[in-house]
């Protein structure tokens, strides 16, 4: 049987918006694809994206989650970073975008176990997916830590599946408050299971408090990737014995003792 | 057309191969193409001993091009030979080892090694790596230390094709590589990676942890290709030219200056499956070109 080399696609683009009525002003976008055959994506996997306009500046693709896998689209959410996630805001429908994916392990399923999704802003992203494909969402809660309001996120899709709560940090002193609520909320759920993703200082905070109240943990790792397949050794994270591993490839979703942040 | 290349004994189907570094150890581009339709694949640096590599963050975007200070992370002579190797059509598509080592000692003994290897085709000795800092781009840099390595490598490379990489961090590229033709090098390829830096006002900090890091893509094309140019006219030797290239275009340009084959870098970051599309892609844009043959059509670029 001949293998298909189908891994690597021009797609169209079918529509880019704001998400919500202040997502321009929160640079907060929902970016639909068409899908070529992605439909067996796991939540947490990602796809490279770059946009046949690119020309060689960037020059990198942009990793995103996938936040749906549909059987006639993909929809990514995306927050603007920096030059090459600006960019993507000038897409409009029917332009091409080379497509790469699903790529790397995502987040474990557990049915019938009670699961926590900890999720600190775009970060929620994968959960939209792991939500609506779960055996058991009845045994699923999240807690979504973010700073931009509610409308900007694709939380209330979320919040009609699963248990879940949201915490707007408004200034620095909300950080530590927030912290305290995600302790008091891995404290509760001992014996299950606790998936997050956000920035690496929440991470961090998501490890501590996961080894402090024996949590069995899985964190998701948005290192700087060049190629998203393994090769270029640019988007390596650390284990606790020293060896540096491709967060494209052996995660983007690691057991948070397996890395150390 | 006809896109066979005879080179010091290696027979490529086409002139396009993948740089070390850039390509892994090929099975991870297995999803994207049919690695046997490469003309050549240059596997990820090997020293004796696996090596972790530099601190994060190891690369970063410039405009045109990357930095890289990966420090030649890999996985060790043994575990290549071992585990990687195996899956590689090394008997349809010639499999070259890229060999990085402290001194001239611990070069011959990985070229022994890797000589032993039925699946290894040739041997691409790299002292021009700009991340390291023992050894490293120093042998590169001075032509007696880079005749005492080639001569090291290729008294224990039995009929291995030996190739010498070439750093373009030096004031005369011309010198080095005649001193490495004279040592007995088969094959030179070049160019290596630009020393390069770039900062983060917000932060303050180097954008890499090792502040310094090797510049490629296709901001170096044009520096590639003034030094393809200059070595193809002062050896005998075949050369295989690499740096920012990125087009089928690019490939002929660089045999136009006097390359034999080439290989793909960084490009084979911006998708994929870029070099399997640029081995379709050459034929026709050859023959667009009025190129007929690959042979006539190398180094005839008309400088009067
Ligand atoms: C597996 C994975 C999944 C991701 N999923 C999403 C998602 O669903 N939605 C989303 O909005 N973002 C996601 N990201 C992050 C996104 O890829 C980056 O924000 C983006 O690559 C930044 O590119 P840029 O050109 O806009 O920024 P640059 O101009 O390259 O950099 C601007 C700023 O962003 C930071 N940055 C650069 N690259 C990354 C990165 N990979 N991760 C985090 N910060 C970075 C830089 O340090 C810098 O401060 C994901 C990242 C990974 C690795
Ligand atoms: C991430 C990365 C890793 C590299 N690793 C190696 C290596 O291990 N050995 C080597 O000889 N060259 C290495 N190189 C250099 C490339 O093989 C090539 O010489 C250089 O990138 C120029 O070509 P390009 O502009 O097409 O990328 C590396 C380059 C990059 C970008
Ligand atoms: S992004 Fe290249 S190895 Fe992970």
């Amino acid at each position: 049987m001949p293998i298909p080399y189908n891994r690597c696609k021009d797609v169209t683009v079918l529509s880019l918006t704001p998400h919500g009525p202040e997502g321009r002003e929160h640079g907060l976008w929902l970016l639909e694809l068409e899908n070529p055959g992605l439909a067996k994506a796991r939540p947490g996997q990602f796809a490279m994206l770059r946009p046949a306009s690119w020309g060689f500046d960037p020059l990198w693709a942009r990793p995103l989650s996938i936040c749906r896998a549909l059987p006639d689209r993909l929809v990514f959410n995306f927050l603007v970073a920096g030059r090459g996630t600006s960019a993507l805001t000038r897409l409009s429908p029917g332009d091409k975008v080379t497509l790469w994916g699903p790529l790397g392990h995502g987040f474990a399923v557990e049915p019938g176990v009670r699961t926590l999704m900890l999720a600190g802003g775009i970060g929620i992203a994968p959960f939209v997916e792991y939500a609506a494909v779960h055996p058991t969402p009845g045994q699923l809660s999240l807690l979504f830590g973010h700073r931009p309001p509610l409308s900007c996120y694709p939380y209330e899709d979320l919040a009609r599946t699963v248990g879940a709560e949201s915490f707007q940090d408004r200034s620095a002193e909300d950080i530590p408050r927030f912290v305290e609520l995600l302790e008091k909320r891995m404290a509760e759920h001992a014996g299950g299971l606790a998936l997050a993703c956000g920035p690496t200082p929440f991470l961090r905070s998501v490890k501590a408090a996961a080894e402090k109240y024996g949590v069995r943990c899985q964190i998701s790792l948005e290192n700087r990737m060049a190629c998203g397949v393994g090769a270029c050794l640019g988007c390596v994270a650390e284990t606790p014995a020293g060896e540096r591993v491709q967060t494209c490839t052996r995660g983007p979703v690691f057991w948070s003792n397996e890395i150390t942040l | 057309m006809d896109l066979r290349v005879a080179l010091a004994g290696l027979s490529l189907k086409n002139p396009v191969m993948t740089a070390s570094g850039t390509f892994g150890y090929g099975q991870e581009f297995t999803p994207y193409g049919d690695l046997r339709t490469l003309g050549g694949i240059v596997v990820k640096g090997l020293s004796l001993k696996p090596r972790a590599g530099n601190p994060m963050p190891r690369v970063a975007e410039t405009p045109s091009g990357m930095l890289n200070a990966i420090g030649l992370q890999n996985c060790g002579v043994e575990t290549f030979l071992k585990d990687k190797l195996p899956f590689l059509p090394w008997r349809e598509t010639p499999i070259l080892a890229n060999l990085y080592a402290c001194d001239p000692d611990e070069f011959a003994e990985l070229a022994s090694v890797l000589a032993a290897e039925e699946g290894v085709a040739g041997l691409e000795v790299n002292i021009s790596c700009p991340n390291v800092k023992e050894g490293g781009v120093l042998f590169g840099q001075d032509p007696a230390q880079a005749a005492r390595v080639t001569e090291a490598v290729k008294k224990r490379a039995g009929n291995k094709p030996v190739i010498v990489k070439l750093s373009p961090n030096v004031a005369d590229i011309v010198a080095i590589a005649k001193a490495v033709e004279a040592a007995g090098a088969d094959i030179i390829s070049l160019i290596n990676t630009l020393t390069g830096m770039a900062v983060d006002v917000r932060t303050r900090k180097p954008r890499l942890a090792n502040v310094v890091g090797g510049l490629s893509g296709p901001a170096i094309k044009p520096v590639a290709l003034r030094c393809v140019w200059q070595v193809s006219r002062a050896v005998t030797v075949p050369v295989i030219g690499m740096g920012g290239i990125a087009s089928a275009m690019d490939v002929l340009e660089f045999i136009l200056a006097g390359a034999h084959a080439v290989q793909v870098g960084t490009a084979n970051f911006i998708r994929p499956d870029f070099s399997f599309r640029l081995v379709e892609q050459l034929p026709g844009v050859a023959r667009e070109m009025g190129v007929t043959d690959l042979e006539s059509f190398r180094g005839s670029l008309k400088t009067a």
